[in-house]
């Protein structure tokens, strides 16, 4: 299997870190790797009981798998390594030629994961305002007039239409109690 | 003709108000979202999948096919007026379809790609109605190796047939055959990487995975790249062709239905490569070579009435074998299975109003489609004026709604945000979306069939390839397997001579 890094270790550190950079695409072997050895290690370990039907039980296909992502792992990394890159996808709203915004994706995912624990103690309609909002002024939009009166109409409609009209259930939280 | 008086049961069913307005709904939601930038078909199914939760499956159906066709529609106005495709089968439509808009020729553009439409969808569904039974009859007897032998060409059509990288395909492919595996082992019970969790023994539900791979992860994606100034839409009026436009396009409009019928029944990538063929086709054909680039309008009429043709193609494959061929058809599938239901052979025999009424539906919303779309493509084309943060934000809104609607778990939300993390690094290094949903859906179906297979052979390695069709199907695989072999080995050959 190809270690990524080890061979680097003697190059001067910005050299280094520019060539990482350039072969970031090898994070994507190592993940493929720690999933083909722990697919690999959860078939290799699993006690097959007396309940196995047929010749092929229930090991087989994950071991089958977990080898395969072993392969790619390594194909792959060897075709980096040759100049081979993926191609970043495009599309309508993708400007390729920036850098890519983290600071962005990270604000969603925070704010994406926090609608996620909100939506059960404050129930949908709030929680979703929130996540709607929230998105919103992560994406860049800062009209703070406009953009929580769309949260909350967007949401309490979708609530009703869920809940009421498609038979949907969705948690009303403390808000729906008291209207 | 037991088809046709099928088909009139299935107008029966379709033509009820109450299907009659799913049908409705369907094509003006898949419509308007289709419109949407950065919304290609496969999304917006995906987004709309909880909408038909509460529907029984009939309703549900026709609702669908609505959206799968009114959202093909509606991206094709996004290529034509906005000249940046978001999903492959677009890009030919915005080839000659955007320099048509930018010298006021738009409302032409668009109404060509809308009878465009209507035509490759009706002559499509003609041809679905007349193949569908024959087929779903001719595979009745197909048994376990032949279906493993069919998943197995999907896996690989899917993975080499579409994309610039194998590798990166097989990659996709793997890591959605891993999803597939969480979960209970479908004929022993055995728990397979659920870690001890509870909630893992269940399986993460396909509906998640979808709507993580397609929504979340591309809207992450889009928010690390977003256009400070999103391009701006060309303005339209209402869409109308002249005599003269209608003499150079109806030969396109029938010519492109039998090019993108037979793509979309097979497995190799639904509309991208039957709507260049037929593009090819028309430039050949066309008496205006000179117009080739600047707008020719056969190049707008051909591949959009491929595209809509290999639509009614996908459905073939996926209602009489199970086999989906596109991302649309896939979430289609995961749809079938959220309602228990097995599309197969026997799907006509069992659920012959399902089958009948969604094919019925599907003229239905054709015509629904061709009579609202002509006046409103002013209205549509309003849509792409949205504002890009509500946009996303909404896509991370819906799909968070779907995903806590498949079974009303916070879990549920977190891990749709995982997938949708994962769908953003594969949109990062080049890995193909679609193999990774094709392996989630058809993995533990596949695994299935090799294991029944193996156990009427009695783990004999024979007993998969001890009926013909299995054979043929193997031999199907190992070509597009040697092909870039054969490729490579093809120019040596004439280098020499």
């Amino acid at each position: 299997m190809t270690t990524p890094t080890t061979d680097t270790t003697a190059a001067p550190a910005p050299a280094r870190r520019s060539w990482l950079r350039d072969h970031s695409e090898l994070g994507v072997c190592v993940l493929l790797l720690a999933l083909g050895v722990l697919v690999l290690t959860d078939a290799l370990t699993m006690d097959v009981d007396i309940a196995q039907r047929g010749p092929v039980g229930p090991k087989t296909v994950p071991v089958v798998v977990g080898a395969g992502l072993l392969v790619v792992a390594a194909l792959l990394a060897v075709d980096v390594l040759r100049g081979g890159r993926g191609q970043a996808e495009s599309g309508e709203d993708v400007d390729l030629s920036e850098p890519a915004d983290w600071r962005t994706v990270l604000l969603l995912t925070g704010v994406f994961l926090g609608a996620a624990v909100l939506i059960e103690p404050l129930g949908f309609p709030v929680a979703g305002a929130l996540l709607f909002w929230g998105a919103a002024y992560a994406l860049g939009s800062r009209s703070f007039h406009r953009d929580p009166l769309i949260a909350a109409v967007l949401s309490l409609v979708t609530y009703a239409v869920f809940n009421n009209l498609l038979g949907v259930p969705l948690p009303g939280g403390p808000l729906m109690g008291v209207l | 003709m037991n088809a046709l008086n099928s088909l009139m049961d299935g107008f029966g069913t379709a033509l009820t108000p109450l299907n009659l307005l799913w049908a409705a709904v369907g094509v003006l939601l898949g419509t308007a979202i289709g419109v949407l930038p950065g919304i290609g078909p496969a999304m917006a199914v995906a987004l709309l999948l909880p909408v038909t939760y509460g529907l029984d499956p009939v309703g549900a159906f026709i609702m669908f096919a609505g959206i799968y066709y009114g959202a093909m529609f509606g991206g094709s106005t996004t290529s034509i007026l906005l000249n940046t495709p978001g999903e492959s089968a677009a890009v030919v439509a915005a080839m000659e379809g955007n320099p048509m808009a930018k010298s006021g020729r738009g409302a032409q553009a668009l109404a060509a790609a809308a009878v465009g439409h209507f035509a490759g969808g009706m002559v499509g569904t003609i041809l679905l109605v007349a193949l569908a039974p024959t087929v779903a009859d001719l595979a009745v007897d197909i048994g376990a190796p032949d279906y493993f032998a069919i998943m197995v060409l999907a896996f690989i059509a899917v993975t080499s047939v579409l994309g610039s990288s194998r590798i990166r395909g097989m990659a996709s492919l793997l890591i959605g055959l891993t999803i597939g595996l969480v979960g209970l082992d479908q004929m022993t019970g055995q728990q397979r990487l659920t870690f001890g969790s509870l909630q893992l023994a269940d399986g993460i539900d396909v509906v998640i995975v979808a709507v993580g791979l397609f929504a979340i992860g591309e809207a992450l994606w889009v928010a690390a790249h977003l256009r400070r100034r999103p391009a701006e839409p060309i303005p339209v009026g209402r869409p109308w062709l002249g005599r003269g436009d209608l003499k150079r396009t109806w030969k396109s409009w029938a010519r492109g239905p039998f090019i993108g019928f037979p793509f979309g029944a097979i497995p190799a990538g639904g509309a991208e490569i039957p709507t260049f063929l037929s593009y090819v086709t028309e430039k050949r054909l066309s008496k205006h070579k000179d117009e080739w680039g600047k707008g020719a309008i056969e190049g707008v009429a051909g591949p959009e009435s491929a595209a809509s043709a290999s639509a009614a193609g996908t459905l073939v494959s996926m209602l009489t074998l199970g086999l989906p061929t596109t991302a649309v058809a896939a979430v289609m599938l995961a749809a079938f299975q959220q309602y228990g239901i097995q599309p197969g052979p026997l799907l006509f025999e069992r659920e012959p109003e399902l089958v009948w009424g969604l094919i019925a539906s599907l003229f239905v919303g054709m015509v629904l489609l061709l009579a609202l779309n002509l006046p409103l493509a002013p209205v549509w084309a309003k849509l792409l004026r949205i504002p890009r943060p509500y946009l996303y934000a909404g896509i991370l809104f819906f799909a968070a709604v779907g995903a806590y609607a498949v079974g009303g778990e916070v879990i549920d939300l977190v891990i749709l945000l995982i997938i949708g993390l994962i769908g953003f690094g594969m949109r990062r290094y080049g890995l193909p979306v679609l193999p990774a949903v094709i392996g989630v859906i058809l993995g533990p179906a596949a695994e299935q069939q090799l294991r029944r297979a193996l156990q009427i052979s009695d783990g004999s390695v024979t007993g998969l390839v001890d009926t013909p069709f299995s054979v043929i199907v193997y031999a199907v695989v190992v070509l597009l397997l040697a092909w870039p072999l054969v490729r490579r080995a093809l120019p040596r050959k004439g280098a020499r001579t």
